[in-house]
This record gives C-alpha cells, sequence and structure tokens, in this order.
C-alpha cells in the first residue's frame, strides 16, 4: 500500500479530488476538492443542508462517494479503511454513544475496541475527562447535554487518532463551554492532531487556521479567517441605536443601502457606494456610524446572499 | 392596568430538587404581556427544569408560578392550553407533511377547521414555504424546519410561547429571519420566553435572565447589564457570570 505524502514525508490530513455524492438524485456533494495539511485546524461552515455532513461520512469510510477519490492520513477513504479508521477520531452530530453504559464503560468499550487502554492516552483527555469524573457511573443517556458532549470527544479521542472529525461539536453549548472546548481543540492541535470541525458560530471560524465556506454542496472558498475578512469587497460600518428592528427596517427601505443586518447590540451596515454612504451619513448627521473590520459572520452572510441571487 | 393582567408569568421562589440536588434554587421574577424574555444559562444551570415547570410538564417541589393566570401547579392543563412551545430536539413530525404538522398541531389547540385552512396558506406565504406544503417535514432545511416549528407553535395565538434554544445550530442568515418573527409574534401581543446561547440573541430581548447553578443571578434589560457589567457587549456579561458557577 502507498501513501502518498508531502515535502516533510508526512501525508496530508485530508484530500479529497472531485466528489460528487448524490441521494436519491438530490445532489449532495458536487465536484468538491479539498486538501488540509498534516496539524491543521480546519473549519467547515455552511447553512443546514449544505453538504458537510456527507464529507464527513466520506471522509470517515461510512458511506462512499458516486466518484472522485478521498484520503485520510494517506488512507484511501475506500480502498483501506481498515487502517484509516484505527487513524481517526469521529464525533458526530448525533449523540451516538451506548446510553444505557456509564461513563467508565463508554470510554473503556472505545478504547478496548481500539487496542488500547484508557491510561495508555489519557494524558489527551485528562483535562475533558476530569469534568466528568464525578459522573463517570452514570449512564450516558442519562447526561446533560455538556457532558455529553465531552464524553463524546473522550472516545472519540482515547486511540490517539492522527485526524479528528468533529460534526458541529459546540451546537447547543454555552458560550463558557464553548470557549473551553476550543482551548482544548488549540492543546489537542499542538499535539500533533489534525482536526477537522464544522461549526454554525461564526466566531468559532475565526480560531481556525483556515476555513471552507460550503453552499449547495460546494466550497466557495478556502481561506485563513484574516484573509476572508480582508477581502469582504465594500466598507462596512455599525451603528449603535436603540430600537434597532425599527432603524433595520427604515435602512432595508433606503436606495442607499445594500445591506443592513442585526449583530447583538449593534447593526451592519453596507452602502451600494462610497458616494451613497457619504450621502446618507450627511443626510443623518445624528447616527453615529463607525467604519469597522468585517466579522467572519459578515462575511458569510455576503457570500451567501451573492451565491443565492 | 393591575399586576395580575399585567404579569403573564410570575414565579414565586419557584424550587425543584431531585433528591439531594436542588436544580431550580427559588427563583423569582415576572414577564409582562408581550415582552420577550431572554432566559439564559450555562448547560446544566437549571433552565430547561424551570421551563418544563413553566409550561406545566413537571411539579415544583416547593414555590409557586403562574403563566397564563392559571397555577402551574394545580392547573396544569389550563396552562398547556394557553402556550404554545417548540423545542430544538422536537417540534414537528418528520413523517408528516407540512400541512399535516399544521393541521395536527392546531387541531389539537382547539382551532376550527375552517380557520386552520384560511391560516395556513396565510402562514405558508408568509414563511415562503407555499410550494413545499406537501413536502415531508424531514425533507426540509433544519432552518425552514425551525420556522415553521415556530409558525405551528404560534398558530393558535397562544397568550405565551416558550422557545428552547430555536436556532441552535442554524444558520446565521436563518437566525436572523427567525428574530423577525419572533418579533412579529410579539408585536400581535404574544410573549416570547426564550432560551439561547447565541449572545448577540440575547440583545434582541427586552429583558434577559441568566441562571446561575440554579440561581437567578442577573435580570435586567441588555443595556442595563452591559452598564452594570461595564461590558462590551452580552457574551463578556455572561462569561463572568457563568465563570462563578460551581456545578455543571
Amino acid at each position: 500500500m502507498e501513501k502518498r505524502c508531502d515535502i516533510t514525508g508526512a501525508p496530508p490530513a485530508v484530500v479529497c479530488r472531485s466528489i460528487h455524492k448524490s441521494y436519491k438524485g438530490v445532489k449532495a456533494l458536487t465536484n468538491l476538492s479539498l486538501e488540509i495539511s498534516k496539524g491543521e485546524l480546519f473549519g467547515l461552515i455552511g447553512p443546514d443542508g449544505s453538504g458537510k455532513t456527507t464529507l464527513f461520512r466520506i471522509l470517515t469510510s461510512l458511506i462512499p462517494a458516486d466518484s472522485g477519490t478521498a484520503e485520510v492520513a494517506g488512507w484511501d477513504v475506500v480502498r483501506d479503511y481498515r487502517q484509516l479508521r484505527t487513524q481517526m477520531g469521529y464525533m458526530p452530530g448525533r449523540f451516538s454513544l451506548y446510553p444505557d453504559l456509564t461513563v467508565a464503560e463508554n470510554l473503556q468499550f472505545f478504547a478496548t475496541v481500539f487496542n488500547t487502554t484508557v491510561a495508555e492516552n489519557y494524558h489527551l483527555i485528562r483535562e475533558v475527562f476530569q469534568q466528568l469524573e464525578p459522573f463517570k457511573n452514570r449512564r450516558a443517556g442519562k447526561l446533560s447535554g455538556g457532558m455529553k458532549q465531552k464524553l463524546a470527544l473522550s472516545c472519540a479521542l482515547i486511540h490517539k487518532p492522527a485526524v479528528l472529525f468533529l460534526d458541529e461539536p459546540t451546537t447547543g453549548v454555552d458560550p463558557v463551554s464553548r470557549k473551553e472546548f476550543w482551548e482544548m481543540l488549540r492543546r489537542l492541535k499542538n499535539e500533533g492532531i489534525s482536526i477537522l470541525v464544522s461549526t454554525p458560530y461564526m466566531d468559532e471560524a475565526n480560531r481556525c487556521d483556515r476555513i471552507a465556506l460550503m453552499q449547495h454542496g460546494e466550497i466557495l472558498s478556502v481561506e485563513t479567517p484574516a484573509q476572508m475578512r480582508a477581502q469582504f469587497p465594500k466598507k462596512i460600518y455599525r451603528l449603535e441605536v436603540d430600537r434597532r428592528f425599527g432603524w433595520l427596517e427604515m435602512l432595508r427601505k433606503a436606495p442607499e443601502v445594500e445591506s443592513a443586518f442585526l449583530f447583538g447590540e449593534a447593526l451592519h451596515v453596507v452602502f451600494r457606494s462610497d458616494a451613497d454612504a457619504l450621502a446618507f451619513r450627511t443626510n443623518a448627521p445624528a447616527l453615529a456610524f463607525t467604519e469597522i473590520r468585517p466579522e467572519i459572520e459578515d462575511c458569510f452572510i455576503y457570500l451567501m446572499n451573492k451565491t443565492e441571487k | 392596568m393591575n399586576t395580575l393582567e399585567k404579569d403573564v408569568i410570575v414565579a414565586d421562589r419557584l424550587t425543584k430538587s431531585f433528591g439531594a440536588f436542588t436544580a431550580v434554587d427559588r427563583i423569582c421574577f415576572s414577564v409582562a404581556g408581550g415582552e420577550i424574555f431572554g432566559f439564559l444559562g450555562a448547560n446544566g444551570a437549571g433552565k430547561t427544569t424551570a421551563m418544563r415547570m413553566l409550561c406545566g410538564l413537571s411539579k415544583p417541589t416547593s414555590g409557586s408560578a403562574q403563566v397564563a393566570g392559571f397555577d402551574i401547579a394545580r392547573q396544569p392543563e389550563q396552562v398547556k392550553r394557553n402556550i404554545g412551545y417548540m423545542s430544538q430536539k422536537f417540534s414537528l413530525y418528520e413523517d408528516l407533511r407540512v400541512w399535516e404538522n399544521i393541521c395536527l398541531f392546531a387541531g389539537i389547540y382547539g382551532v376550527k377547521e375552517k380557520e386552520i385552512r384560511r391560516k395556513t396558506t396565510e402562514t405558508l406565504d408568509r414563511l415562503g414555504l407555499a410550494r413545499e406544503r406537501n413536502t415531508l417535514v424531514k425533507d426540509l432545511p433544519l432552518g425552514w424546519k425551525q420556522k415553521l416549528a415556530f409558525s405551528v407553535a404560534v398558530f393558535h395565538e397562544p397568550r405565551i410561547v416558550f422557545l428552547d434554544e430555536p436556532t441552535g445550530g442554524v444558520d446565521p442568515i436563518t437566525r436572523r429571519q427567525f428574530w423577525e418573527l419572533i418579533r412579529e409574534a410579539a408585536e400581535r401581543g404574544i410573549t416570547i420566553f426564550v432560551t439561547t446561547h447565541y449572545m448577540d440573541e440575547a440583545e434582541y430581548c427586552n429583558r434577559v435572565s441568566i441562571m446561575v447553578d440554579g440561581r437567578i443571578a442577573a435580570l435586567d434589560t441588555p443595556l442595563s447589564l452591559r452598564a452594570s457589567f461595564r461590558a462590551q457587549n452580552m457574551d463578556e456579561v455572561f462569561r463572568r457570570l457563568a465563570r462563578k458557577a460551581t456545578r455543571e
């Protein structure tokens, strides 16, 4: 079995070439190509139904692509699926541990299946698992959402995979736990583990080395978060006002305004042109517009709307 | 208006214990009619337990609450009849068509058949789902499902609708459209009681409470909360409070 390697001798974490996949005639992935380097923390963002989960399932050898090829850690996902499965960890979007086994039993089970012991790789999961320790005799089905997620991550890591696949690991998780989770992903990356993670939270996309934006089964762009933000084609203004829903409606009707969106305590406004921005601001001097650096969420909304039209 | 008419939710030292564990610990608050009330907290802080009590699904260990004028412990059935509910996990039947789901839920809540027919068309037009009338719900993208689920939850014009993480996993554009639906419902006078993990959404609420370890640690308008915590945004407020938590 030959393994394809990069200059340093290590195979890339993920290589996809022209992958197509349809379900009953409905296209899920169209001509998808992608390369993720070893040790990269790579984010996948896109609306529901854009093909993210299908891509995960192909890369983890759970379903075959209709055409095209994919390799993970140098292993072909179809031909070498046995070797691949020992080298990867997968945390699916839906909780899929054994609800009738306890926390400790689930972990033990996954370690045994992968021919290792909990003790051998405990250092990888220590931080997460410590928080589960008081509940180790509780059945997995009885855990709260946050704890289920921690157990699922522990089980996906216990055999020290080379590549970790995480399908929306933080959906339904509170902001503090999310931050802790991402700090841990950083540390796993520093241990040399490559990570492909999908997320609906745009602030998390910022924490990735690179992000791919998916829509309708295609990849629209692959960039670093900084590149993506730098490429936003227009000036973007932040407007802090009371009664934001009312202002939103008013701004959307204004001919000078290209788009206006709610962003928490403020609105983000893009004008059709610099001249329009100037005209509008001159006519409404009371409104305090501040030019800002676009956020990933601005870029996402812009790209989605552009391709939708 | 006296307080009884004005406040559609009143919780007084509402408590729920499971054995030695106090999931919800003497919470007191009230929600005014037509208000958008954000019910925030970390995972495990007690939000779901509190919400289940307010919906008449579980009895308090001590304390009391009135929802839509009914006592949650003594009149849970009346409570249920006067509220709407949707959660991220379950709100529609996947194997039923879009129109069948509407009919089923509206029927359960006692909406008249003629009214159901008229309002179904109106609702689907409003959501841009007219062409999906006969589609099975499982074939809809998550964002559409959530918008439909919300419309179903308020179809019978309840006085209050409880939304448990309605935008979890939903993309940024759909999330914003969802909040416009919430806003419209509130303008029609429906009180909104909503949980979310998106802190930007906390800003769209009239008032926000933040639960920590079973108790309400803060309750105010987003503006006042930001001011009193000297925070730039609600995310900062939340982090400062939730970090004090001692349990999960």
